[in-house]
């Protein structure tokens, strides 16, 4: 691997919590991303990581605690602002434009994002990505037409139009076959290469083993676990976390 | 507003000279007649801006806005107050500038909420205006009504409309190229994700509003003379809102010259029924929208595409036959 992460975080996340009335979320959960760093957010269902990558995102605003996006403030601010300070994500549930082709699907990023290209600029990108994720040539395809892993593709193909300083990916690989699942992982071991920041939420475990550096464990809001992947998943706490509460 | 293409396409092109041909075409009417068919033309007319200003933020957005009867009575109004002391021009550009600016504000005030209150919203602020202006003229001045006096004839007025629809073609096809543009059409197709890749949704959905809300008044404002005597109930008339919603809906509102599909035949229809049916008119055209909605849920847009589509395939399936066809004859 080539990445070698600096030592400057891009992300800190400080005392971040949630509470949905009287149920917390994400319980005061604190951690550091460094650049070039490719980081799992693991945990059972339920546990709030979709959560703590919606307060990262803007699309919630935590109830207390900073995060900040290489030393600015990006909690409390609203979503369109963070993604022009450059975080980018997919969704859990994959949200495409369906009346818009593939082509401006992943313009849609290039335009307004952190990159904040046009016209040409912007087509010129989308196709490179629409390229790389593997759907060249599909760019005037209806959206309606696709499968549910081009879906997917062009997801993160319009995350990435955007040249993220962060991308966060909430189960990317969830619903992949095992060829697609193949190469899935390919495409996101090939962007952790190029040096980008991710945080990824996963319950592929052999995708967690064989792609992250660091992987933090949440369980019921609260982090419990936070370190090299394969020491995190031996801890006792981690083991009887997915054990015991995840009964799935 | 950079373009998202910096060249004007042959289609497009070939459009503009067919709209600026009909527009020609359509100002000459008044050298042919000056009684009932210059007056319906000018209905058409009017519908035709108000309906497409309507739509420039609708479309998009998917917001159904019964303010139009606000934006309509403002501009009317600022003709009405100002017209014996300020030259017309200036006071359409007070109508203007005062119905975006009010569109503005409901903007600000509505455009968070979900479309059912926005709806509603619109509906309760023309009521609202309208008794406003109605509780300000019977307290502060001496009538209910103002005079509005000028040497405009329907003629002249019918040109301001061409023109005015010119000008609002023309913005319309600007936005639909900018920014803004590709904006609302990700915000019409999911909100989440428009915030996600960094689109300020409320910011650019006030804009078009305002935008919209604008030339509404200016409509009201250029058809100040024709009234004559400008009074609340007719200057805010509710019906302006509801037929503007109707006619654009009856037309579709995926493309901008969409809602001229539905003024056409509805103007003409409601002029129809007014004539012969004075009575019954709300009954008839209630029950006409209906029947529209029912057989042509997407409008008559829709059923043009549709009807495209089905041409396009039945000549591919020709096309097939053909071929194999040629390919039988060949073996
Ligand atoms: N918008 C919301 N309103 C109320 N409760 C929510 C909301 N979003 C998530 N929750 C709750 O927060 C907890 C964490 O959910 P989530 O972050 O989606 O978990 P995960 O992604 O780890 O499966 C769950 O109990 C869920 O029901
Ligand atoms: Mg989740």
């Amino acid at each position: 691997m080539s990445a070698t992460p600096s030592l400057a975080p891009i992300l800190s996340i400080d005392g971040a919590r949630k509470a949905f009335g009287g149920l917390v979320a994400v319980n005061d959960v604190s951690f550091d991303v460094r650049e070039g760093e490719l980081v799992g957010l693991i945990g059972p269902n339920g546990s709030g990581k979709t959560t703590m990558l919606n307060l990262i995102s803007g699309a919630l605003r935590p109830t207390s605690g900073t995060i900040s996006l290489a030393g600015a403030r990006i909690s409390g601010r609203p979503a369109h602002a963070i993604a022009r300070q450059g975080v980018a994500r997919t969704f859990q549930l994959v949200r495409i434009l369906p009346s818009m082709t593939a082509l401006e699907n992943v313009m849609a990023g290039a335009v307004f994002g952190h990159a904040r290209t046009w016209g040409d600029d912007a087509r010129h990108v989308a196709v490179a990505l629409l390229d790389r994720v593997g759907l060249a040539g599909r760019g005037d395809a209806m959206t309606g037409a696709m499968t549910y892993i081009d879906h997917k593709r062009l997801e993160l193909a319009r995350a990435l139009a955007s040249n993220p300083r962060l991308l966060l990916l909430d189960e990317w690989l969830a619903g992949l076959n095992p060829s697609e699942l193949k190469l899935g992982i390919e495409l996101i071991r090939e962007l952790r290469a190029d040096g980008r920041t991710i945080i990824m939420v996963e319950h592929v475990m052999d995708a967690i083993r064989s792609l992250c550096d660091r992987c933090v464990v949440m369980s019921s809001g609260v982090k419990i676990a936070d370190g090299d992947v394969a020491d995190v998943l031996t801890r006792p706490e981690v083991v009887s976390a997915y054990l015991g509460d995840d009964d799935a | 507003m950079t373009p998202l293409l910096a060249t004007v396409t042959r289609k497009e092109a070939r459009i503009a000279l067919f709209g600026a041909a009909a527009l020609a075409v359509a100002a000459t009417l008044p050298l042919f007649d000056t009684g009932f068919y210059l007056s319906l033309a000018l209905n058409v007319a009017m519908y035709v801006v108000l309906c497409t200003a309507w739509t420039l933020f609708s479309g998009p957005t998917h917001y159904i806005s019964l303010a139009s009867a606000a934006f309509f009575g403002i501009g009317t109004y600022s003709v009405a107050l100002g017209i014996d002391t300020l030259p017309f021009p200036l006071l359409v550009a007070v109508g203007f500038v005062a119905s975006a600016a009010l569109a503005g504000l409901v903007g600000i005030a509505t455009l968070r909420l979900s479309g059912v209150y926005f709806v509603i919203f619109t509906l309760g602020l023309a009521e609202l205006v309208r008794q406003v202006v109605t509780w300000a003229q019977t307290n502060f001045t001496h009538g209910v009504g103002l005079y509005v006096f000028t040497d405009f004839t329907e003629t002249h007025i019918y040109w301001m409309l061409l023109a005015l629809a010119a000008i609002v073609y023309v913005t319309g096809w600007l936005v639909n190229r900018s920014r803004l543009g590709f904006a609302l059409r990700i915000i019409g197709n999911d909100e989440t994700v428009a915030r996600h890749v960094g689109i300020d949704t409320a910011r650019a959905k006030v804009l078009l509003f305002m935008i919209s809300g604008g030339f509404i008044g200016i409509v009201g404002a250029c058809l100040a003379p024709r009234f004559a005597y400008v009074e609340p109930p007719s200057a805010f008339n509710p019906m302006i809102s509801f037929q503007v919603v109707i006619m654009a809906l009856l037309g579709g509102t995926g493309r901008l010259w969409a809602p001229l599909l539905g003024v056409i035949p509805f103007t003409i229809l409601f002029d129809q029924v007014s004539a012969y049916f004075p009575n019954h008119t709300s009954l008839v055209i209630g029950i006409a929208f209906m029947a529209v909605v029912y057989l042509l849920p997407r409008g008559v847009i829709g059923f043009v595409d549709d009807m495209r589509r089905l041409k396009k395939r039945f000549r591919i399936v020709l096309v097939e036959d053909e071929g194999a066809l040629g390919k039988e004859r060949a073996s």
